[in-house]
């Protein structure tokens, strides 16, 4: 068993109230930060611990606080994400219903390193029972003194607050969220200035994914080092994994990173196998942002040595050969699933989700999706391929965020694995239409809906 | 569906109350940040949709344009710019739930409803929609009626529910 950093207690009947969640040792983070540690010590802490975003961009969390600004008068604010779109993560969503207190140490123990007065905790709408349950945590906080005025004698006052979305995945793009939350469209900022220095109403600003707060817990209780310890060389800690797709125990998984993948897949601590044991087709390890890759590509690099469940070891051989992290949404197909289908699902989501305001963008995913539509109804043909490849080449780093990567990527990596498969939909052509888009283990699709 | 347009737009008391806790949130000159939250509770008081004049309503509340909450409220998805049915059935369709058979849930929901996706059934009681993922792929396939999650949909489940709901007149609400 690996170790359990954040969801030691996730089956502790009644965690999601204070008084269990106190029982288990809650809280104790913000007690030992505000009573014996300076709020530097606290980023100090975070940063030895080599902690990185665990939204996606895996950027060093310790690093991104030491570049909050500091004007005297201007307020700081923490803003959590937990905006949770990704296709594929719903980790975020399992820490916040099972153990809303732990995001609201964080809040505060992250707060009160970055001297911010105020936090928000940004949730997608749809999440909206999943906001009540924070709300009711944050209340019972309130009610015991761990936030409002003079928290724990020490003189730090702080107010946490939930705002929900409404639908819209952009909004996990932290400038884009940063609009939202001040009533406006979701139109990512162009930077610099980054959130660091000008964020939430022009102040200096913290996002952070709701993982990454409540990893600062067991950080400062345990210290940075000893989180170090854990994982394998710069993928420190603990991850949570959403495992989802064709596997016997789809779920959230905390996993120590540098576990090799193919433990991951099969074995009855994680996702316990394929399907009806079938066999392994691809896999898309971090939300479907990141390049699918196959079954023998995921389990070992190209070098041949096995693939591990870590931001190095995924990234191993780069976008020829290699995938990413990412949120760590892990969706596993079987030799049954159309990639080209699964990569329709991808193009007309992002689509929809383009905010619009960069061209290549807003018109590339668009023509995606159209072009992916014609391939699925037989109508394809081997140059739209092509063209398919050259649309998501000219959205690439052409954007102001990274949506247009986003959308881009898993085309790419569909096409360089798997084209004989786009191949075989322009060679049936209208035979394709109708079916449903599972192959069967012989090869011959199956039959239409009855 | 019809609409209704002598429909009066006025909160109550107790909702203005909460809107008003709502605002309280920001700092001062920054009450714009409200306008989210108070659009999906317009949304539930005034029949599950936001009308012009709920729009109008709500930007007098904040002492903004029309147009800042017009722009805000065609952005997001779950915002309805139309009128729906009372049960608005949202059947999540991106990979996961794809590949776990969301194509067969929302296949059976048309046939079962004799109705197509985006439409609502003559009585007005269902709408029927698609939505990318919600965040429920461990769990797929999935829909979402309001703030509730069913998740592990199977189509005998989807069938138990329908009826359950037909029955009863269900309303989905979020706020």
């Amino acid at each position: 068993m690996g170790k359990k950093l954040l969801l030691e207690h996730v089956d502790v009947p009644g965690i999601n109230t204070l008084s269990v969640y106190r029982q288990k040792g809650g809280y104790a983070s913000v007690e030992k930060a505000l009573k014996t540690m300076t709020p530097e010590a606290v980023v100090e802490e975070v940063k030895t611990s080599g902690l990185r975003g665990r939204g996606g961009a895996g950027f060093p969390t310790g690093m991104k606080w030491s570049f909050l600004a500091k004007p005297a008068g201007v307020p700081r604010y923490l803003v959590c994400n937990a905006d949770e779109s990704e296709p594929g993560t719903f980790k975020d969503r399992y820490l916040m219903e099972k153990i809303p207190h732990l995001l609201i140490e964080g809040m505060i123990t992250a707060s009160y390193a970055l001297g911010a007065r105020t936090s928000y905790i940004y949730i997608r709408g749809e999440y909206f029972y999943v906001a009540q349950i924070l709300e009711k945590a944050i209340a019972e906080a309130y009610e015991a003194g761990l936030l409002g005025k003079n928290i724990f004698n020490s003189g730090f006052d702080h107010d946490c607050y939930v705002q929900v979305g409404a639908g819209a995945y952009i909004c996990g793009e932290e400038t884009a969220l940063l609009e939202s939350l001040e009533g406006k469209r979701g139109n990512p900022r162009i930077k610099p200035p980054f959130p660091a220095v000008a964020g939430l109403y022009g102040c200096p600003t913290v996002v952070n994914n709701v993982e990454t707060i409540a990893a600062v817990v067991p950080i400062v209780n345990h210290g940075g080092a000893a989180y170090a310890a854990i994982g394998v060389g710069k993928s420190t800690g603990t991850k949570l994994i959403s495992a989802s797709g064709h596997i016997k125990k789809p779920g959230v998984y905390e996993i120590e990173l540098g576990v090799p993948v193919e433990e991951f897949i099969y074995s009855d601590e994680y996702c316990g196998g394929i399907i009806n044991d079938r066999k392994l087709k691809a896999v898309v390890a971090g939300g479907s942002s990141v390049p699918i890759l196959p079954a023998d590509l995921i389990l070992k690099t190209a070098a041949g040595e096995p693939r591990l469940m870590s931001y190095e070891s995924l990234a191993d051989g780069g976008f020829a050969s290699g995938t990413m992290l990412g949120s760590g949404g892990f969706i596993v197909m079987d030799e049954t699933a159309s990639v080209v289908k699964n990569l329709y699902t991808f193009t007309r989501f992002y689509h929809h989700e383009s905010c619009g305001q960069c061209s290549p963008c807003r018109e590339g995913t668009g023509w995606m999706e159209k072009i992916m539509h014609k391939i699925l109804d037989g109508d394809g043909t081997m140059n739209d391929i092509e063209l398919l490849w050259d649309i998501q080449a000219k959205i690439e780093g052409k954007t102001i965020c990274p949506l247009g990567d986003a959308a881009a990527w898993p085309v790419a990596s569909a096409i360089r694995h798997f084209r004989s498969e786009f191949e075989e939909y322009v060679r049936r052509g209208h035979s394709i239409k109708d079916v449903k888009h599972y192959y069967s283990t012989k090869g011959i699709p199956e039959p239409a809906y009855s | 569906m019809e609409i209704d347009q002598k429909r009066e737009i006025r909160f109550n008391e107790e909702t203005m109350a909460t809107v008003q806790k709502i605002i309280k949130r920001y700092p001062e000159g920054r009450e714009k940040s409200a306008l989210i939250p108070i659009l999906h509770i317009a949304q539930a008081e005034f029949d599950g949709w936001l009308s012009p004049a709920t729009m109008d309503y709500v930007a007098s509340i904040l002492n903004i344009q029309p147009i800042e909450v017009y722009e805000v409220a065609s952005f997001y998805s779950m915002f309805n710019l139309n009128p729906v049915g009372k049960c608005l059935i949202e059947v999540c369709r991106t990979s996961s739930c794809w590949l776990m058979g969301a194509e067969d849930v929302v296949r059976h929901i048309e046939k079962k409803l004799n109705i197509h996706v985006g439409e609502t059934t003559a009585d007005g009681q269902f709408t029927l929609k698609t939505v990318e993922c919600l965040g429920s792929c461990g769990t797929a396939p999935m829909m979402q009626v309001g703030h509730e999650y069913h998740e592990n949909l199977t189509l005998e489940k989807v069938d138990e529910l329908l009826n359950k709901w037909k029955a009863e007149g269900k309303r989905s609400r979020y706020c």
